[in-house]
């Protein structure tokens, strides 16, 4: 771990103005991940501005009868709310199948969001990856793969995003709240949010240097069936092979989006017209275009099972 | 002591302590976290500095340049270790690579540097300064590309031959009416204990001390002191808790070498812990094996010829994965064929985890007897129990000391409800479910080895025992303190045990399932001579004399024995040590696994739903302990099953998930109800103690157990460990 210098900031904008004056700045929340990869520096912030402090911990309902989820509500009271297991049970059920209990108490909603690939070559500091050390390679093609992409990656980059609560997010449209170093809020669709690698891998989301999340709204509830299936090597504590995240309505027709198979949680609006013919041609639309490795390959056939699965759960 | 004839009735037999469940002594040091393990020692050396290790970024090849300067400049770095300034360095016998590289690099993550500082964080963020330029070779680090070349060994590494033929088995095995010929493989695995290895080490002078972390003291003195160049004498191991070995912390590893050699250059106590994500490629692994099954029958399901061949990697210098070594002893039949061969990989070395031999060889051999009943429509418990041998089927005429093979099967057949089930897989559903049970045979030998101690009596009645045997989590010092009371006649807690300490009397250490049975045989050997101590002081007759009640008396005359033991105390030290009773007699281990498995029908998801197991291993001499240990070796056989596999990268030569998020371990998710069964067994040719070992018993089949499960459950047979569920995707009913 290199040194680092410390502060708290007592406002978003204090926070966003402190990272913009700051080379090397980043914030810290519940740190459940980018304490992990500080000491493996594959993170060498030289300073970190400490977020838990600014108030954006609430949970309230929005003027058009959505949920506005403070940026710093932790994963674990999140999944306990009452409104979100009531009208977002999808969002409580994919927090509840992410991590552990000690983990959800301290990791926060934006943190969550901004999690960085578990890929094993990212983690190894003498191995070549591109997200980590943009230029010098990957050497998870060709490598070691059953956990990772199988759509959506690029010659540079053929890692997944970790999260199960963004699977869920990006299901309910969920919009992430922003404010900048000048001051001003945007609102960007978590569907715009996370990137695919492309040729810069490094880079995960839109956010500008320096720009802060202060919370994640929800749309008003969509009502139908909410179901979040994880498949993975063991009952508890893995990070998911493959996950479907659903609504689905009472005339069959719904949403749904993968995890654990792209750089962002996977989603193609086309595809869930076919929802009420079942899983096989929504499978066929979601992963039409999937360039899956060796040892992956597996994963088109299991998201297929697993979003069947969730289909007859749906309808019984 | 010499045991050169079975166990005749002695102070043991009563009872009165060993044999009955008994907490751990050393609980509540463990709950309240004052157990002092390795890297928590601040107390026993002075001003300490940090070391952090530096690893090899490649898997083999030469460093031809290591550039420290940054790394000196750094806050609070005290000193640089490479190669280039660590001195001469030898190896340790039980070291197949070196601790330190340099100038040759023979594995990823060997260790290269250590960076010793003030704070354990100034030594970790300097670590990263540290230059070293390679020039990368190219390895071999593929078994199945490297089994064509794979060579026969002189022997199998433990005294044993690496191939045995018996009758004629090509042709018995062409002539039989029904034969399986499979090939099974089983994935390099990691130990992943919670404890890292960590060591405190601090020079006074010439003098060695090294707080540290490990299962076998005995052979860590020797082979520190050789890999230094200094006397044995000069080195002193203290290890009095061990956070799980399974075989990891057998050997002196790099951590005890860097931490000696940090000191030395500081000229301070130097402490250094592995780094999670270095355990796996700096220390040992059990290897990964390539095994074929050759088995003949008649159509009556006896079993005519049997053959077992099996490939294993390791470096140059290193041994075999020893995975036929059951299948000379486990069934019986005339024409009979082992052989070993082992490729030169360079990968990380190759060494023991917990049931070397026997664990990954009956994840292979205990499928191909499934399959073998499977072919010839036989129930696999039946077709087992056919096929029992008492005596040793490579040397007829040779008995077993003890062998209840039989009826762990059938006990265990009618506990866990196995009469009845459909023959025919994939039949039995619960909703999305399809449900399986499968059965294995658990076969782990019985290993003597000589074993000291010390016990000394005080003018309390107080019992003292030292011995450097080690407690790796397995309940150790719970059974020393329990053989000494009972065979002194005092209550537990009148007994103190003191382990894992080089100035202790040397014991058989922890590994191999022998450090319960021969460390308390060494402990009665000390007794039996206290108690002739205690008798003479007491003016008693030795052969007459009962302890008991923390007394010795002969009729009506009691001497009680702080009064015995007098101002002074009286002291005895005595070893067991083995006559032939292992030649005569094949002394092993027995048992049989029971497993359910649910899988999910269309995403072939396994959950374990239930497990027993019945174990004939000898007297237990506490069944709550032995009872952990069963449980611990039936969760780390799931986890062999379904999950664990040190993934290779075939083409950079390591290990890639080579952390606890990568390399996945059962969680208690995974694990349902477990129920342990001890047959009530003594086996007298074993030890005074009628004791034998079964921690490793525990692991030994569950695997297998859980894959014939699975072949139940849905009619796909994995012959590749460990059983993902994409291994079973293409094939399920849906």
């Amino acid at each position: 771990m290199k040194a680092f210098s410390y502060e708290r900031a007592t406002s978003p904008a204090d926070a966003a103005s402190k990272a913009a004056v700051t080379p090397g700045a980043k914030f810290i929340a519940g740190g459940t991940n980018l304490l992990d990869l500080m000491k493996l520096e594959i993170e060498t912030p030289s300073h970190l501005i400490d977020v838990n402090g600014l108030g954006v911990d609430k949970i309230e309902v929005t003027n058009n009868g959505g949920l506005r989820i403070g940026a710093l509500v932790r994963n674990a009271d999140l999944a306990a709310d009452e409104r979100v297991r009531r009208d977002y049970g999808l969002l409580s059920r994919a927090l509840l199948a992410g991590a552990s209990g000690q983990l959800r108490n301290k990791a926060t909603t934006a943190g969550n969001l901004l999690q960085r690939t578990r890929c094993p070559y990212f983690y190894d500091t003498q191995q070549p990856c591109n997200k980590r050390k943009p230029g010098s390679g990957c050497s998870a093609i060709g490598g070691v793969s059953r956990q990772l992409a199988v759509v959506g990656a690029s010659s540079a980059c053929i890692a997944t995003h970790p999260s199960d609560m963004a699977v869920a997010m990006r299901v309910l449209d969920a919009v992430v709240e922003t404010v900048d170093a000048k001051g001003a809020a945007r609102a960007i669709p978590i569907a715009d949010f996370h990137r695919l690698p492309g040729e810069a891998p490094h880079v995960d989301t839109v956010l500008k240097p320096g720009e802060l999340i202060t919370a994640v709204t929800l749309p008003n509830p969509v009502g139908g069936k909410h179901i979040y299936r994880k498949v993975r090597d063991r009952a508890s504590y893995a990070f998911a092979l493959v996950s479907v995240a659903a609504i689905v309505q009472p005339d069959g027709s719904g949403r749904v989006a993968l995890g654990g198979v792209a750089h962002k949680p996977w989603r193609v609006e086309a595809a869930e017209a076919e929802l009420p013919r079942g899983a096989k041609p929504v499978t066929a639309r979601l992963l039409a275009d999937a360039k899956p490795t060796h040892d992956n390959a597996f994963k088109v056939t299991l998201a297929e099972r697993a979003l069947a699965r969730v289909l007859a759960e749906a309808r019984s | 002591m010499k045991f050169d004839t079975p166990a005749a009735e002695n102070p043991i037999d009563q009872l009165k302590v060993v044999g009955r469940s008994t907490e751990r002594i050393d609980g509540p040091l463990k709950t309240t976290g004052t157990a002092p393990y390795a890297n928590d020692r601040h107390d026993v050396a002075a001003n300490q500095a940090f070391g952090y290790a530096v690893c090899s970024g490649v898997a083999k090849g030469r460093i031809t340049a290591i550039d420290a300067s940054r790394a000196r400049a750094a806050p609070g770095v005290l000193a640089v270790v490479t190669h280039q300034n660590a001195g001469k360095l030898g190896k340790g016998d039980r070291n197949t690579a070196n601790l330190l590289a340099g100038p040759e690099v023979q594995h990823y993550h060997q260790a290269v540097a250590l960076v010793v500082a003030a704070t354990f964080e100034q030594a970790r963020a300097a670590a990263s300064l540290v230059r070293i330029d390679y020039t990368p070779a190219s390895g071999s680090f593929d078994l199945a590309a490297a089994q064509a070349s794979a060579i026969k060994p002189e022997d199998d590494g433990q005294g044993s031959p690496t191939d045995t033929a018996i009758g004629d088995f090509a042709a018995a095995f062409a002539k039989a009416p029904v034969t399986l010929d499979a090939t099974y493989t089983t994935p390099d695995q990691s130990h992943a204990m919670m404890e890292p290895h960590a060591s405190i080490a601090s020079w006074d002078g010439d003098q060695l001390t090294v707080w540290t972390s490990n299962q076998m003291i005995d052979w860590g003195v020797g082979d520190l002191a050789k890999t230094l160049g200094v006397p044995k004498e000069k080195v002193r191991l203290v290890s009095p808790f061990i956070g799980g070995g399974f075989g990891g912390k057998l050997f002196v590893r790099s951590d005890a070498l860097l931490a000696a050699l940090g000191a030395r250059a500081t000229r301070r106590p130097v402490r250094v812990a592995l780094a999670r994500p270095q355990i796996a490629n700096n220390t040992t692994h059990r290897p990964a094996t390539i095994q074929r099954i050759r088995i003949g029958c008649q159509r009556d399901g006896k079993i005519t010829a049997i053959g077992h061949e099996s490939w294993s990697g390791d470096l140059p210098g290193g041994g075999l994965e020893t995975a036929v070594n059951q299948t000379r002893l486990l069934y019986a039949g005339a024409n009979r064929m082992t052989a070993m061969r082992l490729a030169t990989l360079d990968l990380p070395e190759g060494n023991a985890m917990r049931a070397p031999g026997e664990a990954p060889g009956l994840m292979a051999l205990e499928i191909a007897i499934d399959e073998m009943a499977q072919k010839l429509g036989m129930d696999p418990v039946a077709f087992r129990i056919l096929n029992d041998t008492q005596e040793d089927p490579e040397k007829p005429g040779r008995p077993f000391s003890q062998r209840q093979l039989v009826k762990c099967l059938e006990v265990g057949a009618d506990r866990f409800g196995w009469r009845g089930r459909d023959r025919r897989p994939g039949q039995v559903r619960e909703g999305g479910w399809l449900i399986g049970t499968g059965v294995a045979a658990a076969f782990r030998n019985n290993l003597l080895t000589k074993s000291a101690a010390r016990v000394r009596l005080d003018n309390r009645g107080v019992v003292t025992v030292e011995t450097d045997m080690t407690d790796i989590g397995t309940g150790s010092y719970t059974i020393i303190a329990q053989t000494a009371a009972e065979m002194l006649g005092v209550p537990l807690d009148k007994v103190i045990v003191r382990l894992g300490d080089s100035n202790f009397p040397v014991s058989c250490g922890s590994g191999g399932q022998w450090g319960g049975n021969n460390s308390t045989a060494g402990v009665f050997a000390a007794c039996m001579k206290l108690r002739e101590a205690v008798s003479q002081k007491a003016q008693l007759d030795p052969a007459r004399a009962v302890f008991a009640d923390g007394q010795v008396s002969v009729g009506a005359r009691r001497v009680p024995l702080s009064e015995a033991a007098g101002e002074q105390g009286l002291v005895a030290e005595d070893h067991i040590e083995y006559g032939d009773l292992d030649k005569r007699y094949q002394q092993s281990t027995f048992g049989a696994h029971f497993v359910e498995v649910a899988v999910d029908a269309a995403t072939g998801e396994i959950r374990v739903r239930r497990m027993l197991a019945v174990c004939a291993a000898g007297r237990i001499l506490n069944p709550k302990s032995a009872r952990s240990q069963v449980i611990g070796a039936m969760t780390m056989g799931v986890g062999a099953a379904l999950m664990e596999a040190l993934e290779v990268d075939k083409r950079r030569g390591f290990f890639v998930n080579h952390d606890l998020a990568g390399y996945e371990v059962p969680v208690h998710a995974d694990i349902p109800h477990q129920e342990v069964i001890f047959l009530d067994e003594t086996d007298p040719i074993s030890s005074p103690m009628k004791a034998k070992g079964v921690g490793e018993l525990g692991i030994c089949g569950v695997a297998a157990a859980v894959a014939n499960a699975v072949h139940d459950a849905t009619g796909v047979r994995v012959r590749d460990y460990p059983i993902t569920l994409d291994k079973l995707l293409d094939a399920l009913p849906v």
